[in-house]
């Protein structure tokens, strides 16, 4: 299960100035506070594929890291399946913007960490092996990650997300720095992986293009401090397409409106 | 003679040209010098002289019993040095109460600490290991610390979702993130305890390599001085070329690989 609830949520950074502004003031107003996102409310279905946008430091990597337990709200809560987050959990797996694969393990150790604990070996490898070829590695199994190129990384990285069999998955802009091919194929990986597995998908990235075509429900952040500017369940069929379904390249045009680019070129 | 001399060949030639270059100059000097051959003897006496040290057996033995004292000064080194890194490292708390008396001790010669050595555990093995043991505990302390801090946090946030304890967070995230820092730093250290076993064996012992040179000196046999210090050399050299060759095994190539 999958159900999370977002409420109130705010979440503030305090900066330490050495000098007070105006002398005479009091220590305790030393400290800046800058406050990074404000009031988010958010409900997301189980199962449902979440695209967060917003500008480049808007705070949607924060927002995501509150969610998965790497990071603390200032105030608010939030809730998976019921139960109130508090750290990281084997069931809400945390996919890295930058490869997290450990680089001391082969292919093969990186997409068992998440199944070590079961007791039967010849059942965990051969659910490793099913996960790695499901992700098309077959082959690679004992390749260390330096072997590999960067499109292969992520679908290890995910192969040993998907292998922990999480609740909740999070993908923090999966897709950065890969070239234009090995992102429209990933891009097409992770929705195939999602109907396969069934589980909720929440990913952050600034990619408008990624976010329409993909998400189940799009949110969009945006102001200071981010607020959630919209929010929008997209049924559209798959294979989504901008000329196949031109509400889909309206709300496009709109959502560029939103994050400050007059059209959409 | 172009066949020879192809890039495949030059690290191998190349060190055996600088290596005849010396001996010739060394011999020049004996020659053009004003010094008897005994203060300075000339490389054929010197390798005479090896050839009796050799099968007479006193090399091997002294070879012996200085690898000896260096291994377990460097093990202790090692097993106490490199846990207390890895601590001074993870906690913050450990390391602000440490690093400063850790840093304070560091620039202290190990040869300063000759004369309390021997006070403290007499004549023999003892003093000469606690000696190398110093040598390298703090370069290793300092450098286990400096590579576990530089760990990418990201790998701890990894094993924080997959649930590692406290055993599985060292054995599987620590420990093998800083093992090529630290095959560096056994390397480094290990040269420092191999310099500074030949001085801890000229005060307390009697025998190892030290011993040899102060020994010859004491009977005027400066052949037998600078047998001993080609070995010294010799050995030296080699394991530098052994703990090189370490850093490539697989689970340490990965670093070298990604730099």
């Amino acid at each position: 299960m999958g159900h999370i609830v977002i409420e109130n949520l705010r979440k503030e950074y305090s900066n330490r100035r050495h000098f007070s502004r105006s002398p005479g003031s009091n220590p305790a107003e030393y400290r800046e506070i800058i406050r990074v996102l404000d009031d988010i409310n958010l409900e997301f279905e189980d199962g449902e594929m979440v695209s967060i946008l917003g500008p480049s430091g808007c705070g949607k990597s924060t927002l995501l890291r509150i969610i998965a337990g790497f990071d603390k709200a200032t105030s608010g809560s939030i809730r998976i399946d019921q139960k109130e987050v508090k750290g990281p959990s084997p069931n809400h797996i945390f996919v890295f913007q930058h490869s997290a694969l450990l680089p001391w393990m082969t292919v093969r150790q990186n997409v068992g960490l998440g199944l070590r604990n079961i007791e039967d070996k010849v059942r965990m490898e051969e659910k490793i092996k099913e996960y790695i070829e499901m992700v098309e590695l077959g082959g690679f199994e004992h390749h260390y990650p330096y072997q590999l190129s960067g499109g292969m990384q992520r679908r290890a990285e995910l192969a040993r997300a998907i292998a922990a069999n999480p609740d909740v998955l999070f993908m923090d802009e999966p897709f950065t720095g890969l070239d234009f091919l090995t992102h429209m194929r990933s891009r097409e990986e992770t929705v195939n992986v999602h109907e396969y597995i069934g589980k909720t998908i929440l990913f952050v990235t600034h990619d408008i293009d990624d976010a329409l075509i993909m998400g189940d429900r799009i949110v969009v952040l945006g102001g200071k401090p981010s607020r959630v500017k919209m929010e929008r369940t997209l049924h559209f069929p798959r294979p989504r397409d901008f000329e196949k379904y031109p509400e889909l390249g309206k709300l496009r045009s709109e959502v560029f409106l939103m994050l400050g680019v007059p059209y959409a070129v | 003679m172009k066949s020879t001399l192809d890039s495949k060949n030059l690290p191998i030639l190349l060190p055996v040209l600088a290596f005849s270059l010396v001996l010739m100059i060394w011999e020049l000097m004996v020659r053009v010098g004003c010094w008897s051959t005994d203060v300075f003897p000339e490389p054929l006496r010197v390798i005479i002289s090896m050839g009796e040290l050799i099968s007479d057996g006193t090399l091997f033995k002294h070879v012996i019993s200085s690898l000896f004292r260096v291994t377990i000064g460097f093990y202790l080194a090692i097993a106490l040095g490199i846990p207390l890194g890895m601590l001074l490292g993870r906690r913050e708390i450990v390391k602000h109460l440490f690093n400063p008396v850790i840093q304070f001790l560091r620039p202290i010669s190990p040869l300063a600490w000759i004369p309390l050595s021997m006070l403290w555990f007499g004549i023999g093995d003892k003093p000469a290991v606690f000696l190398i043991f110093l040598s390298s505990f703090f370069p290793l302390v300092v450098s286990t610390t400096a590579a576990v801090i530089s760990i990418n946090p990201v790998f701890f946030q990894v094993a924080a979702n997959f649930n590692f304890n406290r055993l599985e967070v060292i054995t599987k995230i620590i420990i093998p993130a800083i093992l090529p820092s630290i095959f560096t730093a056994l390397r480094i250290s290990l040269g420092i305890a191999w310099l500074v076993v030949v001085a801890a064996e000229m005060i307390a012992v009697k025998s190892g390599l030290g011993y040899l040179i102060l020994d010859s000196r004491n009977a005027l046999r400066m052949d037998y001085v600078i047998d001993g210090m080609i070995v010294i050399g010799a050995i030296g050299l080699f394991i530098d070329f052994f703990m090189k060759r370490l850093g490539r095994i697989d689970s340490v190539f990965w670093a070298s690989a990604t730099r």
